[in-house]
């Protein structure tokens, strides 16, 4: 188990090891979802809170059924039924409870199944062997972090519509390189706080 | 600049043809390229691409799982309820991914070690469910493998192609050996191997792949 507080893990799952910039993580709706900043707003608040109770969720399977029962090999299918379990269900939930969130959130939620950051988030705090509080503050953090930079990607996408790329750049290519860019930017924060 | 709509849950990749296998495996490794023109799966063509060796690893598991899973979708293509067919495609999956998780840890513990969480999350590879979906499941199995085969190999290559110029242009070596005349003038850019490098070097493959196909047929521009 590592010493690191929950709150520096949460810190730097945000800024030095953002999900998304460091770990490639949840590119396809990242690059499919960052036309418009609204647009991106929405998915980002969806990652947030699926993230996060979906390692809470995952963490409290493992330890409790998983690693007693000698089933660890399982945890890749237990954990993606997890998931998509708990998505279908807060779907559910909130369809029948708010329907104003229903419609701001709804079309976000089906995707979230195939983020593979809600995924990765479950394998990385299995992997860093994170304790429950330091798992929550990385879902937690982590969630931000991707929110953070899809709304970033998605402001720089909305001004580069009035700029000239070349042809063959237009669309998923120069969304990459620009990427590339903000993941520079990005490592600025490095040695703010390490993890791992 | 209409802005590609390319979600990996609701993606349709165009142009299924329905014909031989020759033609199957040109659209998949070529005209369709899942990675280079439909941008699918790019998670792990970014994060594993720091070295040859290890984009060579992965590419060969998602030959192995597209291939496994689209047979097994495509044997029981029949029998499933279309209703949970996502379920059974995702359960499909994740015995190959877990089949093959298995493997690397028996006998390559580094080359597991080194590829962490990335070989556990081609599960949610759009690349493998999206063949599933959009192939394995109106096709017979032998056609099925042809488009896994096809489709695992398009994925491979460009990421063959990354991660050489990655190791090459970021530690000037190639699968850990130094190259005599090229070290000798060439000072390692360490940026390729982290983070930035990876999403620059993507960009530039889709740019050129983009310049070389010629414009496309666009029928939303």
């Amino acid at each position: 188990m590592t010493e690191t507080s929950a709150w520096v893990i949460f810190i730097a799952a945000i800024f030095t090891n953002n999900i998304l910039l460091t770990n490639f993580l949840g590119m396809c709706s990242f690059i499919a979802c960052s036309g418009q900043i609204k647009t991106s707003l929405g998915l980002g608040t969806a990652v947030i809170f699926v993230m996060i109770m979906t390692t809470i969720i995952n963490f409290v399977i493992y330890h409790f059924v998983l690693v007693p029962f000698g089933l660890v090999h399982l945890q890749f299918i237990v954990f993606i039924a997890v998931i998509a379990a708990f998505v279908q269900l807060v779907e559910m939930f909130v369809e029948r409870f708010s329907p104003r969130l229903y419609f701001a959130l709804g079309i976000f939620l089906p995707l979230i199944t195939v983020n593979c950051a809600i995924l990765g988030a479950s394998l990385f705090m299995i992997i860093r062997n994170y304790s429950f509080m330091q798992s929550i503050g990385f879902g937690l953090g982590a969630g931000i972090g991707w929110a953070v930079a899809i709304v970033l990607l998605a402001g720089l996408r909305q001004k580069m519509r009035y700029s000239h790329v070349p042809k063959c750049f237009e669309g998923v290519a120069i969304a990459m390189v620009v990427t590339g860019v903000l993941a520079m930017t990005f490592m600025g924060f490095a040695g703010m706080v390490t993890i791992q | 600049m209409a802005d590609k709509q390319i979600a990996c849950a609701t993606c349709q990749p165009k142009g299924l043809c329905g014909g031989k296998g020759l033609l199957t495996l040109k659209e998949g490794a070529w005209t369709n390229n899942p990675l280079s023109i439909q941008v699918l799966g790019i998670c792990s063509a970014l994060a594993v691409t720091n070295r040859l060796e290890n984009s060579l690893v992965m590419g060969a598991a998602l030959l192995f799982v597209c291939v496994g899973s689209n047979l097994i979708v495509s044997l029981l293509r029949k029998h499933t309820p279309h209703r949970i067919r996502m379920v059974a495609e995702v359960a499909i999956i994740a015995t190959f991914v877990i089949l093959f998780d298995q493997f690397l840890k028996a006998f390559y513990w580094d080359m597991s070690k080194q590829l962490g969480p990335y070989v556990g999350l081609i599960i949610t590879n759009c690349i493998v469910m999206g063949r599933a979906e959009a192939f394995a499941l109106q096709n017979p199995p032998i056609l099925s493998i042809v488009d896994g085969i096809a489709n695992g190999l398009g994925y491979a290559v460009i990421l063959a192609i990354i991660g050489f110029f990655r190791e090459l242009l970021g530690t000037g070596e190639i699968l850990g050996r130094t190259i005599p005349v090229f070290s000798e003038w060439y000072t390692p850019n360490q940026l390729m191997i982290l983070a930035p490098g990876a999403f620059v070097a993507l960009g530039i493959v889709i740019g050129i792949f983009n310049a070389i196909k010629g414009p496309e047929p666009e029928e939303n521009k």
